[in-house]
């Protein structure tokens, strides 16, 4: 790490984890931090920002952050944020600056799976998978946990099977049972994960691609592309060669990082950032209703010591207006 | 005879004419269709449509406020939509709740029929002008209401205080309730129109326009669809919807009970992709997308409820139609299960992949 430690934060904020990533002016990766959010994404933040405080020392000097995941305008009002974006988005811009010609996207997180397409360096169609639990790591998680392997060897597990074996996996419920059906057979373990990890990647491809053309280069990020036997199984599908970044499992932060450089880089101004002692400050969340027109919208509102830091959720962009103006005025009164 | 009817959007109001100028007594379900549907969700079968869900929460609402008549404007084609009345009746009945149906639309027993059933409505008033009189008011009270609506779609987007809009139109939708007949309606029309016109705008912005298609329900009830035009608005949008309340009654209704010409635009714009009609509005789907492109939107969201046929055959030839026509398509499905953020998301992902797409075309 050189001396001039001018960074700019990324955060991500999903329901099974929080992601936060500094980089340099330049979009080079200096850090990142990886930490399960358990229901309190505001103590996650909080958690990670300590974290990362401490791994960066005393002279790291924070120009600009962004904020991304479903928990954007949370995170976004928790720590200053100067963007912030959607995942699709997020993910895009980290992945074309490592693979300014990637055509495909194909993401596979613990929460939620993505697959975008890129036309002429733009993002042309996505499509995303939030409900449905048999295309994403979760899915895998619990599959590991019934062959007692830990997911960390899964992926190894997978390549060693000669044969896989058809495991009907339409549905994560269906797809157990048949995979306990399988192993009474007496098929071997790797034998069976693999037949998993080619159920997933089915899975994915007809929930999401569903019959639009994958075209060449394709990119496989998110925490799932450390598995070996999912990646595998991918390139035997789409019959091509996949490239997997190295920041694979953080590229939503990565993402929202780059976007903060944008931003100010663009505008010139001053960061939002509140600073790495917002850590101590103690956070509420609660949901309040508004009064100001009949629509009477239910609000989310975040306030800390007793004073009122941003709201939203209504339906017509006021609060969010308002919280945003409060963050870039430096937090002064809403 | 207290009559009743279910909520879809601004239709209502529509209603709410007809029903005044006919003198009979009804009473309005709440507005909330969210809790609609939950009392609805309670009754209706898992895998029924969701607009029947929503149609069978307002009935219990308005039978607990004494109604004791349903007046539905049918439904037509093959959709399943041709058998709410005789589903949600029998829910009904099994729930203890006993209420009348009246069907307005062009029964195979042909216009007679017709007639007859809104002799029955009026209480069997035998001036047949107050009757047709009463029709054409509300015709006409539906296109105003329309208009209205289309001007919040241009105001919203470019206010320059936000919420200006939804402020004075949500307080429009309460007070409206309080208005009374042709006349009354007419008049709060004109004046919120008045104060619409008023709101503040910015001149140079040309915000990025989306048409919205999809079933007829989940369009044109906002509510529904968690409030997609309204979000989209805000967003900085100017959005369309070519189906609409008046063209539903005017053209389903009226002209073709009436076999009096209507526009076919939109058939013939979806004849590459979809050659006939399939039941539910996927014809209208399909032509309105076709025709969005053709006039120089920059995207379509096509929404449907969660397992609606005639939209899931619609969304299948969607994507030709996007790579022909070089226009971004996304399809949003309404789940009950499912919450707004998820929807949220995708729908900043798509306005990014518009703005991105205009900035490239004119850079
Ligand atoms: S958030 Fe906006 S739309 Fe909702 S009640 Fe308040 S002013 Fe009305
Ligand atoms: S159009 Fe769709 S929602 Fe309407 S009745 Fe038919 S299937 Fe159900």
């Amino acid at each position: 790490m050189d001396n001039a430690k001018d960074l700019f934060l990324g955060v991500d904020v999903g329901s099974v984890s929080t992601n936060i990533v500094a980089a340099d002016e330049k979009g080079c990766l200096i850090e990142k931090i990886y930490l399960r959010t358990e229901g309190q994404p505001i103590k996650a933040i909080q958690e990670g920002m300590k974290r990362l405080a401490e791994a960066l020392g005393p002279d790291a000097s924070i120009k600009g952050a962004g904020a991304t995941g479903s928990g954007r305008q949370l995170a976004a009002c928790v720590i200053g944020a100067d963007t912030v974006k959607n995942e699709i988005t997020a993910h895009a811009v980290a992945t074309q600056l490592m693979l300014p010609e990637v055509r495909t996207i194909l993401e596979i997180g613990g929460q939620d799976s993505k697959i975008i397409f890129i036309k002429n360096g733009i993002v042309c169609d996505f499509a995303m998978n939030t409900v449905c639990a048999a295309g994403t790591g979760s899915f895998l998680d619990r599959k590991a946990g019934r062959l007692n392997i830990p997911i960390e060897k899964f992926g190894l597990y997978a390549l060693q099977a000669e044969a896989p074996v058809r495991i009907a996996g339409r549905c994560a419920v269906f797809a157990e049972s048949d995979m306990i059906h399988k192993q009474q057979l007496g098929f071997n373990a790797p034998e069976i994960i693999c037949g998993l990890c080619e159920a997933l990647v089915r899975n994915y491809l007809t929930n999401l691609a569903k019959g639009k053309k994958i075209e060449d280069p394709v990119v496989f990020q998110g925490g799932v592309a450390a598995n070996a036997g999912i990646a595998a199984a991918f390139e035997k599908e789409l019959k091509t060669k996949i490239t997997i970044p190295i920041h694979y499992d953080v590229m939503g932060a990565y993402g929202a990082a780059l976007l903060a450089i944008q931003k100010i880089k663009e505008s010139g101004e001053p960061t939002s950032f509140r600073g790495f002692e917002l850590i101590h400050r103690d956070y509420k969340t609660r949901s309040v209703q508004c009064t100001d027109c009949p629509n009477s919208c239910e609000l989310i509102e975040i306030a800390s010591d007793g004073e009122v830091m941003a709201r939203w959720g209504g339906r017509c962009g006021k609060w969010a207006e308002a919280s945003q103006n409060y963050i870039n005025s430096g937090c002064r009164k809403m | 005879m207290i009559l009743t009817f279910p909520h879809m959007g601004n239709t209502y109001i529509t209603a709410k004419v007809l029903l005044d100028e006919l003198g009979v007594s009804y009473v309005i379900p709440p507005l909330d269709n969210q809790e609609a549907l939950s009392i609805g969700a309670r009754y209706a079968p898992e895998l029924a449509c969701l607009p029947l869900k929503i149609n069978l929460g307002n009935y219990i609402k308005a039978y607990e406020q004494g109604a004791d008549t349903i007046l539905i404007t049918g439904g037509c084609g093959p959709c399943r939509f041709g058998y709410y009345s005789e589903i949600e009746q029998g829910i009904l009945r099994d729930l203890g709740i006993k209420m009348d149906v009246i069907a307005l639309e062009k029964p195979d027993a042909g216009l007679l029929e017709l007639m007859r059933r809104i002799y029955r409505l009026s209480g069997y008033e035998k001036n047949v002008n107050r009757v047709i009189g009463a029709v054409k008011k509300a015709a006409r009270i539906s296109a105003l209401v329309d208009e209205l609506e289309r001007q919040t779609f241009r105001t919203r987007p470019r206010e320059t205080a936000k919420g200006s809009t939804d402020r004075i139109y949500s307080a429009f939708r309460e007070n409206v309730l309080n208005a009374k007949g042709y006349d009354g309606i007419k008049k709060l029309i004109g004046e919120t129109s008045e104060k619409l016109s008023a709101i503040k705008v910015n001149r140079n912005q040309t915000p990025l326009k989306i048409g919205i298609v999809g079933e007829i329900y989940t369009t044109i009830d906002s509510a529904t669809s968690f409030n997609l035009d309204i979000k989209l608005g805000n967003l900085g949008v100017e959005v369309d919807r070519a189906v609409t309340v008046s063209g539903w009654i005017i053209d389903h209704m009226f002209k073709k009970a009436l076999r009096l010409p209507y526009d076919t635009g939109y058939v013939d714009a979806a004849k590459p992709y979809l050659k006939t009609m399939i039941g539910g509005h996927a014809q209208e789907t399909v032509g309105h997308s076709a025709q969005y492109a053709d006039r120089g939107f920059d995207g379509i969201i096509q929404i449907y409820p969660l397992s609606c046929m005639p939209e899931i055959v619609a969304q299948s030839v969607l994507p030709g139609l996007s790579r022909d026509k070089d226009i971004p398509v996304m399809t949003l499905i309404i789940d009950e299960m499912s919450g707004e953020a998820g929807y949220m998301t995708r729908i900043e992902a798509f306005l990014d992949v518009l703005d991105r797409r205009r900035e490239r075309s004119i850079g």
